[in-house]
């Protein structure tokens, strides 16, 4: 089992020749809970990721993880190999973590059950669909029951039910006292996790519990039929939101409660005036 | 059509490889068949030996570059020279009656320009040719190709190898695993190795059995030429691979490595019949001392100190190559120095350090 330990960096920065790809980036997660870290392409989230894990030098500050044995990464890529089949990719890994036979044997039939691939234990990983490979690389990277498990936008192309299953696997690795850290770019996923990250341009734009995030929102945000004029608004289904700094509802719209989509917006809005300032 | 036309263009001059192959192949092929495609040895190497030796060797024919002259030395002596590849040809005078000349058959192309001038001169002695007496094609191609055998398998299958782990995002993968460099770059050539040892043993067999090429030499020689020759290969192959993306840029450089030393290698056209400029480029090549040992061992059965100078070359390339391979794929591989212990450069502390990986 692990103890209550917390990963994480402090100050981290992460450059590609002049291309500032992480600044100042400072985030934990303990054990036994998820972290999601959100954020639009190019906002750093695989920089920070990749740093956590250790396959990037950060340029400054410092990185907390625990040994390489006790880490277990899925990149953003199909991370598994695809001309080996799942049994023996599971296999693979289970060893290259020092898994002896038995214990491999029995920890892959119980991979197997949870993750729905006792099937397909014999196809080759490239016949799989996009859920079943990210729930075999899932499958792979809790093999060895790591202390941290990194896992880099694991549900991006994956349809909804599947989704719904990873989720429900890095939940239970949670539960088993993995700290986990989910890159994301589905808000409704983030609301899920205890602590949501959320980066722009390489640097913290907000942290804290999904509740917390919403919370430290400012001004208002209304919905409407129309475009209200005047504010910055976005598209929410068939409606239109916009948030009101000043706090006040121009005339055909009304206040709506704020969930973590809106507050990521109104966030990315607010640095893209200062910025555009 | 036009706008077709444009975007390719647009798409080749970003291709920088390929663009570069375009233009420099034609460059390399016509250095090669300008200066380097000759079957014509005008100067052939010859030691003469024997109480005659001074004034033979003034006597011989302008096309025999004399380079030692021993009358202390007798006929053993002048086969050993043949056999060392120290000469071509080997004048071996007597007190009495016509000097014999003995040529070394698996120089092929000296040897039959100097059968040829010889024969076609009456009074002088008929050469006798040592070695490879029929003046047989396939018993120097044979050993030869044997390098270029090594070098498909070492170098592009190698290449592609590596570079499949980059391509399909797998490299990243075992980055995170606890691998060290070494092993993951040794579990990933040892069954390449495998193959190129299988592969050597059919070629063995089929150029004796099938093309009557001789073996003369020891076995454990040439085990241990085509090992080194293979980790040259194989370096080369890494190396090929930490520069590429994807496989097309890598079967691209790979040719590109492999082009010259088919053709300046000596496994074609001789050394001695390329010009000096182009000859040294050979002198450069793996695949060139590979040759050599390759057909010393086979052919001539050439004894291991002999080929030392062609084996500390290739130890030579070997070592060099591999170890910028191996540096530029732990760069890739491990760029944060995952190690365990207290800092990486400037940042990072690696908490809980348990031992390395057991199952390798």
């Amino acid at each position: 089992m692990t103890d209550r330990r917390t990963w994480g960096c402090r100050r981290l920065a992460v450059r590609y020749g002049a291309t500032r790809a992480l600044e100042e980036v400072t985030f934990e997660v303990a054990a036994g809970t998820i972290a999601a870290v959100v954020g639009g392409d190019g906002a750093g989230k695989t920089s920070l990721l990749r740093a956590l894990a250790g396959t990037v030098r950060p340029a400054a500050g410092t990185v907390r993880r625990p040994g390489e044995r006790r880490l277990g990464y899925v990149s953003a890529g199909p991370g598994v190999w695809a001309d080996l089949t799942v049994d023996e990719n599971l296999s693979f890994s289970g060893r290259a973590y020092g898994l002896d036979a038995a214990e491999l044997e029995r920890r892959i039939g119980g991979l197997l059950e949870r993750t729905g691939l006792a099937g397909a234990r014999d196809r080759l990983a490239g016949q799989l669909s996009g859920g079943m490979r990210q729930k075999l690389a899932l499958a792979m990277a809790v093999a060895h029951e790591p202390d941290l498990l990194i896992l880099d936008e694991p549900t991006t192309g994956v349809d909804p039910v599947s989704r719904a299953e990873l989720w429900r696997l890095l939940a239970a690795s949670a539960a088993g006292g993995a700290a986990v850290v989910v890159a994301t770019t589905y808000l409704d996923e983030a609301e899920r996790a205890a602590t949501v990250l959320v980066l722009d341009r390489g640097r913290s734009l907000l942290e804290g519990t999904p509740d917390e995030v919403v919370a430290a929102t400012p001004g208002l945000v209304v919905e409407g039929t129309d475009r209200p004029e005047g504010l910055a608004a976005w598209r929410r289904g068939a409606r239109w939101r916009a948030w009101s700094p000043g706090g006040a509802a121009p005339p055909g719209t009304s206040p709506v409660t704020l969930d973590l989509e809106d507050a990521v917006i109104v966030a990315q809005l607010r640095e893209d005036q200062r910025w555009a300032a | 059509m036009w706008a077709m036309a444009m975007k390719e263009f647009r798409q080749m001059r970003r291709d920088r490889r390929t663009l570069a192959m375009m233009i420099l192949l034609p460059v390399v092929l016509l250095v090669v068949f300008g200066y380097a495609a000759s079957f014509d040895v005008d100067r052939v190497r010859t030691v003469v030996v024997g109480p005659r030796a001074e004034q033979v060797a003034a006597a011989l024919p302008e096309r025999l570059d004399v380079v030692r002259v021993a009358p202390g030395e007798g006929r053993k002596d002048a086969v050993e020279s043949l056999r060392d590849a120290g000469a071509a040809v080997a004048v071996v005078t007597s007190d009495a009656g016509q000097p014999q000349v003995l040529v070394d058959g698996a120089d092929l192309f000296s040897a039959r320009s100097v059968v040829t001038e010889l024969r076609g001169r009456p009074g002088l002695p008929a050469p006798e040719v040592l070695f490879n007496p029929g003046l047989e094609t396939s018993a120097i191609m044979v050993p030869g190709l044997m390098g270029v055998v090594l070098v498909f398998v070492g170098t592009i299958a190698t290449a592609l190898g590596v570079v499949r782990e980059r391509q399909s995002g797998t490299l990243e993968q075992l980055a995170v695993m606890p691998f060290r460099a070494r092993d993951v770059l040794g579990g990933k050539l040892l069954p390449y190795l495998g193959v190129a040892a299988v592969d050597l043993a059919v070629i063995v067999a089929v150029g004796v059995l099938v093309f009557d090429v001789p073996f003369n030499g020891s076995p454990f020689v040439f085990a241990l030429v085509a090992l080194l020759f293979l980790f040259v290969t194989v370096g080369i192959g890494v190396l090929i691979s930490t520069v590429s993306e994807t496989q097309g840029q890598a079967i691209q450089l790979a040719i590109m490595t492999m082009l010259p030393q088919i053709l300046l290698s000596g496994l074609i056209f001789p050394l001695q019949a390329m010009a000096p400029g182009v000859r040294w480029i050979g002198y450069l090549l793996p695949l060139t001392y590979f040759v050599q040992v390759a057909r010393g061992v086979m052919v001539r059965g050439a004894p291991f100190e002999a080929l030392l100078f062609p084996l500390a070359m290739l130890a030579v390339l070997g070592a060099v190559v591999f170890g910028l391979a191996v540096a530029r794929f732990r760069r890739d591989l491990a760029p944060s120095g995952r190690g365990h212990g207290a800092g990486e450069a400037g940042a990072g502390q690696d908490e809980a350090a348990p031992t390395r990986a057991a199952a390798r």
